[in-house]
């Protein structure tokens, strides 16, 4: 049953995984993870006064943009062109307008955004040079209460990413995991976080899990999903049942019904070991906090 | 304004609120509510049962001007598909393969929500998702252009407007290759590799002289009204179209171009041998049909009208192809959950609506081949 896999990988066994916080300095939450190769940066911004159209005054309000490293910039992204084009993306937002009578929302934020302390302690330059792809998200919370935004949040946000990056299928697990770790980062208060897989049928009807790209490629179905991770740690007495939902799925490819199952089950099963990994993580100092001790 | 079924009236004297309002200031100022209310009695504000698609229906030939048209409905839901064909120069790694372009078009008349001047957010979602699904192979061409990107940066410069120049940014390409030959000789392996879902449409049938020239056909779908599941009346509209499409004959001239064979030229070129004999139709294989259903609590809405996409934030939508394999099943986030028997649900109404739809097109398809 054994499938050979490039770097002697078993079916079910996973890249290696990296991901740390708070490694933007201005941005009010950021993350970076890597999945082997696979790099993803995120930064959050805000939250601040909201002035787009469409918005629901009871609901927080996200902005997702996608920039590759090279190429285009997600769909959804165009009004955000500025924050793109440099690295220098917190010229405008930095005073981020929080008119906002709910004192609780300041509370959330790592730091106080109106302050003038600021250094940078990396360049630019630098940090496209490593990037493999980066992404930020400009959360918009209106006067709210806080328990409504814990409602909306994530999936709302995993609603914008996979939608913008339908294409990049094999990145949206990273994607997703450094969007959580941004958000956790800015302090932004989640209903649940969230763990995202990859699956990849062969033609034999194998199933390998957390395909690189040039594996991928050989394949003759692709399934990326997402999960709810347990809130366990938190709240003892919340059932095994929200971690069997699906937040996301994406598939490629044809394929049979049954093998999609089989690839939701195995995926499931990857969940619980690799949601540990990410919480240890998280929950490890941040690099920039590292260096300004020393 | 929609009609109230005569459900409603009994269920509005049962208590709260709702008995001394007046139905429709009720359903405006709890949308929630008002529908929770009708799904406790299995039926729609429309009167539809939960796991029932609105009328459909699909007409052929909708635009005399394109080559192959197609008019289609669910409910209000109005969607126009049109082809045109052009002869383009086919491309160095795929010489006998036509090309298909699809685009997605969401005119501020098709609702409120859209303001002219802005693009509607999900337009370029929903074309990126028909591409997906009508012709599968051009997720490897797409990783072809990405990794080249990631070999090296002198590439750079070839990754702009993926989707819609395909065919351009690989002919610069090769263009190329002698400069970074090192870093595209392993593009043009990973070109070479076959494609292995041969999705709907045989490209090769869109040939016209292998390596000269080919059809490119421009597919373009028109939101005339959104009243929700705008994927599944796209998709249709755009099967509808394809199945409508007749290549027209073409013969080579003396300049060796491809010249169209109309009737009033017919006589002078009857010496040269037409490419193609007669107008002919495009082999369809493995048709996707979907349904978008809406998740709310333990139910299971098949075919949202945009009230209720605008109520209930969770869909999942299931495509499947004539012999009921799994094309795509995209649940794009949302604030609820699908669970494993959820997503069994949605595939059986999927194949039960897979039913309908073949039947409606075969209908339209027959009506059509009689006039």
């Amino acid at each position: 049953m054994d499938i050979e896999r490039v770097g002697g990988r078993g079916a079910n066994q996973l890249r290696p995984i990296d991901c740390s916080r708070n490694v933007l300095n201005r941005a009010h939450g950021s993350a970076t993870c890597s999945h082997g190769e696979t790099r993803v940066l995120a930064a959050v911004y805000g939250p601040k006064a909201g002035t787009k159209k469409n918005e629901n005054p009871e609901k927080a309000c996200f902005e997702v943009v996608w920039k590759p490293k090279t190429g285009q910039i997600g769909e959804i992204a165009s009004s955000w062109l500025i924050f793109n084009e440099t690295w220098t993306y917190d010229r405008k937002t930095r005073k981020g307008v929080r008119d906002d009578p709910e004192e609780n929302i300041a509370k959330y934020l790592p730091f106080d955004c109106s302050s003038e302390h600021y250094d940078i302690n990396y360049n630019p330059g630098d940090v496209v040079e490593w990037i493999q792809l980066s992404m930020m998200m400009v959360p918009y919370p209106f006067p709210v209460i806080l328990p409504v935004m814990e409602e909306v949040l994530f999936c709302e946000i995993i609603h914008a990413i996979s939608s913008s990056i339908l294409l990049l299928s094999n990145l949206l697990p990273c994607a997703i995991h450094a969007a959580c770790a941004a958000l956790v980062d800015a302090g932004i208060p989640l209903k649940y976080s969230a763990v995202a897989i990859s699956c990849c049928l062969a033609e034999s009807g194998h199933v390998i899990l957390d395909p690189s790209k040039l594996e991928e490629q050989k394949m003759k179905g692709f399934v990326c999903l997402a999960f709810p991770t347990s809130v366990n740690s938190i709240l003892p007495e919340s059932g095994e049942s929200m971690e069997q939902g699906i937040i996301t799925s994406l598939t490629h490819g044809v394929m049979t019904v049954e093998d999609y199952f089989q690839c939701l089950e195995q995926g499931r099963a990857a969940i619980k070991p690799l949601s540990n990994i990410l919480k240890k993580k998280l929950q490890s100092q941040s690099p920039s906090n590292v260096s300004m001790a020393t | 304004m929609r009609p109230i079924d005569a459900n409603y009236n009994s269920m509005a004297t049962t208590n709260d609120l709702s008995s001394e309002m007046e139905v429709d200031a009720f359903r405006r100022l709890f949308p929630l509510r008002f529908h929770e209310r009708h799904l406790l009695e299995s039926i729609r504000p429309d009167g539809r049962p939960l796991g029932r698609a609105r009328d459909t229906t699909v007409m052929l030939g909708a635009v005399a001007s394109a080559n192959g048209s197609a008019l289609a409905k669910i409910g209000s839901t109005a969607m126009l598909a049109a082809i045109k064909l052009e002869v383009m120069t086919p491309t160095m790694e795929a010489p006998d393969e036509g090309c298909i372009a699809i685009d997605f078009h969401m005119p501020p008349i098709c609702s409120p929500l859209i303001r002219p001047g802005r693009p509607a957010e999900v337009a370029p979602v929903i074309s990126k998702q028909l591409s997906d699904t009508i012709l599968r192979q051009a997720i490897t061409r797409n990783y072809l252009v990405d990794d080249s990107a990631s070999f090296s940066l002198n590439v750079h410069c070839l990754c702009i407007g993926i989707q819609e120049k395909k065919t351009k940014i690989t002919k610069r390409m090769f263009l190329t290759s002698s400069s970074f030959s090192s870093h595209l000789y392993k593009v043009a392996i990973i070109s070479e590799i076959p494609h292995l879902s041969s999705g709907m449409i045989d490209m090769k049938e869109l040939s016209l002289v292998s390596g000269k020239a080919a059809w490119m056909a421009y597919l373009d779908i028109y939101c005339l009204d959104a009243d929700g599941a705008l994927f599944d009346a796209a998709l249709l509209s755009a099967v509808g179209a394809l199945s409508h499409l007749r290549i027209p004959v073409v013969s080579l001239n003396d300049d060796g171009r491809i010249v169209l064979l109309s009737d009033d030229n017919a006589v002078a070129m009857k010496e040269n041998e037409p490419v193609n004999k007669e107008k002919r139709k495009l082999n369809l294989n493995r048709v996707p049909y979907s349904l978008t259903c809406i998740l709310h609590k333990n139910y299971i809405l098949a075919d949202p009208t945009s009230e209720e996409e605008s109520i209930m934030e969770t869909f999942l939508t299931v495509v499947l192809d004539s012999s009921f394999q799994l094309v795509s099943l995209n649940k794009p986030g949302g604030p609820g959950l699908a669970h494993t028997s959820a997503i069994q649900d949605c595939i059986i109404l999927t194949r039960q609506r897979v039913g309908e739809l073949q039947k409606i097109l075969n209908e339209a398809i027959s009506d059509m081949e009689i006039d």
